[in-house]
């Protein structure tokens, strides 16, 4: 255990634990924006692949990161519209909207990356964004090579969080978002557009979540793998209630959830006598305790999961 | 009239899956093969001969039990999305009675594995059940984490204590020939435990229709008040309705042991918990709908293999076509949405929600 003290170690597992929790971060801020706005968003999942998808499809094809993040993010952009027509529009619940998206996303990427990667789909290794550290800060002991020196989407998913608290509680349009998500005849009532507030955040929730997927193939991996977003949505769907639906609670929630995944490697590493899928269960099991053990009962937005319908005010 | 709108929409996801087929095939069409030959393959293999007809039959079996797994909480407004959990965790105690009891009578065996299968899927089930209903925790959400719980159990489990020895790959020893279930088409796979699902969609069909057990299933999730002046305990149903599942969706994974594989495999579910989802909405909830979604479901599975033989065209482009399946349907059920079992379902959601919020503990 006295590994656990030693300064650069610690900090090292600092560092993990945050890019650990970067692709949930992603995710869970896509579901605060889009739950917020009354649209619950369990296709998260499917945005986190769809992402990853587009991260390796762009890359790929212009051999640069950046092209990756914009693809991936149109491709997230598009999961969220195509939920956004079935849950707003269509008024199909939301919830089998997103189930149908999950399933759908994982058909069509699996079966699209043998088109375009063909028989090279293992070898492949992708450009991707490198560390970089940031100069004076990451000197500071501790914190400063864990925070201060991470490559450049784990800073964007920083500025996410900040941009969408700033978002919701700071301008009006976050004010209208709220609303909608409380009372929507209500707010349509005050002359807000439902289905374009709700438009508007099932959307961009789907980019950001694609973010998420981006940095798993920019960042982590280097290559799209089926399946490769393998249960992070859900835990981000877990974090999202955790957080009680705001950006900055469902950040920190993602980083409980980010630490104990480091651990369970970490633990992996130390007893390698005990079997791996011990420590590979945990951050589920964390995530469910979490649940169990929160403090008071968490109120979701009153409109979530929904239909609006204009007549039916 | 509900009856007639309940066929109705089931026809209208006859129409989901041509249109989905169609865009399936401007898929295969990418790929450079031609889509009429693959499908004519497809189908042939699938339907119209005798070892594929055995194949879609095996496949069959666990897609329609995790089918009525799905559609028996959504009857009662609940979400089971943990079938491929509950399947990996029934799969396990089958396993652990056909290796570890020894010394029993053949038929009497596969009785006790059958029963301790269903009892280890319903055990797995009770975890969200009494979640939702003492902590009103989102049992969407529980069950979805608790697959990834019940995978990585069983992978510990065919990888360590119950490994064959000098096995190249995670499985556990092979079960007694005496458990092995008996075969319905001679020499071929075909299993009995498609029987059992038909015979289960069947009993589910009349229950829901003619029973009290149907008719206060109802009740309670379309209002939950009513239900409890009439002296139905909303959380007593929630958790029975939970075992139930638990307990189909456990059969599923113990005849694919019994019936199919023989061991427990490392990861051997293959997402047949999410596809019973997709047989649950292709069936507009209907159990005996249901029993038609699956062997449809397991005809595009067992075909593609063949389809991938013959013309050389991936797998994973019937996952796709799938994927489309369920977002057409998924369109469909927009159309009339209000008259259809989902739009029920979710009220009976809505309604057992504010009660369980509402109401303090008993």
């Amino acid at each position: 255990m006295e590994s656990f003290f030693n300064l650069n170690l610690l900090s090292d597992f600092l560092s993990t634990s945050l890019r650990l929790s970067v692709p949930l971060a992603f995710a869970a801020l896509a579901g605060v924006l889009s739950e917020r706005s009354g649209v619950f968003n369990i296709a998260l999942e499917g945005k986190l692949l769809a992402g990853a998808f587009g991260a390796a499809v762009g890359a790929f094809m212009f051999n640069d990161p950046f092209a990756g993040i914009a693809v991936g993010m149109l491709f997230g952009a598009l999961a969220g519209t195509c939920l956004a027509v079935l849950g707003v529009t269509f008024g199909v619940n939301q919830i089998v909207a997103g189930i149908a998206i999950n399933i759908f996303v994982l058909g069509i990427t699996a079966f699209l990356s043998r088109v375009v990667f063909g028989a090279q789909a293992n070898t492949l290794r992708l450009p991707g964004f490198l560390r970089f550290e940031m100069p004076y800060l990451s000197e500071i002991p501790l914190i400063g090579p864990a925070i201060f020196s991470q490559d450049l989407l784990v800073y964007v998913m920083i500025v996410c969080v900040v941009l969408v608290h700033l978002f919701f509680y700071r301008t009006r349009w976050g004010l209208q978002v709220r609303a909608v998500g409380e009372n929507p005849s209500a707010a349509d009532s005050a002359g807000v557009s439902v289905a374009g507030v709700r438009y508007g955040c099932v959307i961009a929730a789907g980019a950001i979540a694609a973010l998420g997927g981006c940095y798993l193939v920019l960042s982590q991996v280097f290559l799209f793998s089926e399946h490769m977003s393998a249960g992070k949505g859900f835990i981000a769907l877990a974090a999202v209630i955790l957080g009680r639906w705001t950006p900055v609670g469902a950040l920190l929630a993602c980083l409980l959830f980010g630490f104990f995944d480091a651990l369970q490697l970490r633990l992996q590493f130390n007893y390698q006598e005990v079997p791996h899928e011990f420590f590979q269960m945990l951050p589920y099991l964390i995530s469910i305790l979490a649940l169990v053990g929160l403090v008071g009962k968490p109120t979701p937005p009153a409109a979530i999961g929904k239909f609006y319908r204009r007549e039916a005010r | 009239m509900q009856r007639f709108v309940n066929s109705l929409i089931f026809f209208k996801s006859v129409f989901a899956v041509l249109a989905a087929l169609i865009v399936g095939s401007g898929l295969i069409a990418m790929t450079g093969k031609n889509p009429i030959e693959a499908y004519a393959t497809l189908f042939h293999g699938a339907f119209l001969d005798y070892w594929g007809i055995a194949s879609t039959l095996v496949k069959t079996t666990p897609l329609l039990l995790a089918g009525l797994a799905v559609i028996l909480p959504l009857r009662a407004g609940l979400f089971n999305i943990g079938a491929e959990g509950q399947i990996y965790i029934g799969a396990l105690f089958a396993t652990a009675v056909a290796l570890y009891v020894p010394g029993i009578p053949g038929p009497l065996h596969i009785l006790l594995c059958t029963l301790a299968g269903a009892v280890g899927g319903a055990l797995w089930a009770l975890i969200p059940a009494l979640l939702k209903t003492y902590r009103n925790i989102n049992e969407i959400i529980v069950t979805l984490l608790l697959n990834f719980v019940a995978l990585h159990l069983v992978s510990f489990v065919v990888s360590g204590p119950m490994m064959e020895k000098g096995a190249p790959y995670p499985y556990s020893e092979e079960i007694p020939t005496g458990v092995f279930l008996p075969k319905i088409l001679p020499s071929t796979d075909a299993h009995m435990g498609v029987l059992v699902g038909l015979a289960l969609a069947l009993i589910m069909f009349f229950v829901f229709r003619n029973s009290w057990v149907g008719f206060s299933l109802q009740t309670v999730g379309n209002n939950p008040r009513a239900a409890l002046y009439a002296g139905m305990s909303v959380r007593r149903h929630i958790i029975i309705s939970f075992l139930v599942a638990g307990a189909l969706a456990g059969l599923a994974g113990t005849f694919e042991v019994l019936g199919h594989r023989y061991r427990l495999f490392h990861a051997f579910s293959q997402g047949y918990g999410y596809d019973g989802i997709v047989v649950a909405f292709l069936a507009n909830l209907h159990p005996l709908y249901a029993v038609l979604s699956a062997v449809f479901i397991a005809g595009l599975r067992s075909g593609a293999n063949i389809m991938q033989r013959a013309v050389g065209i991936e797998t994973t482009v019937v996952e796709a076509i799938q994927g489309l399946v369920i977002l057409f349907v998924a369109v469909s059920l927009a159309v009339r949405y209000r008259a259809s079992a989902f739009a029920g379902a979710m009220r009976r959601r809505q309604a057992l929600d504010n009660d369980l919020a509402s109401e303090p503990e008993s």
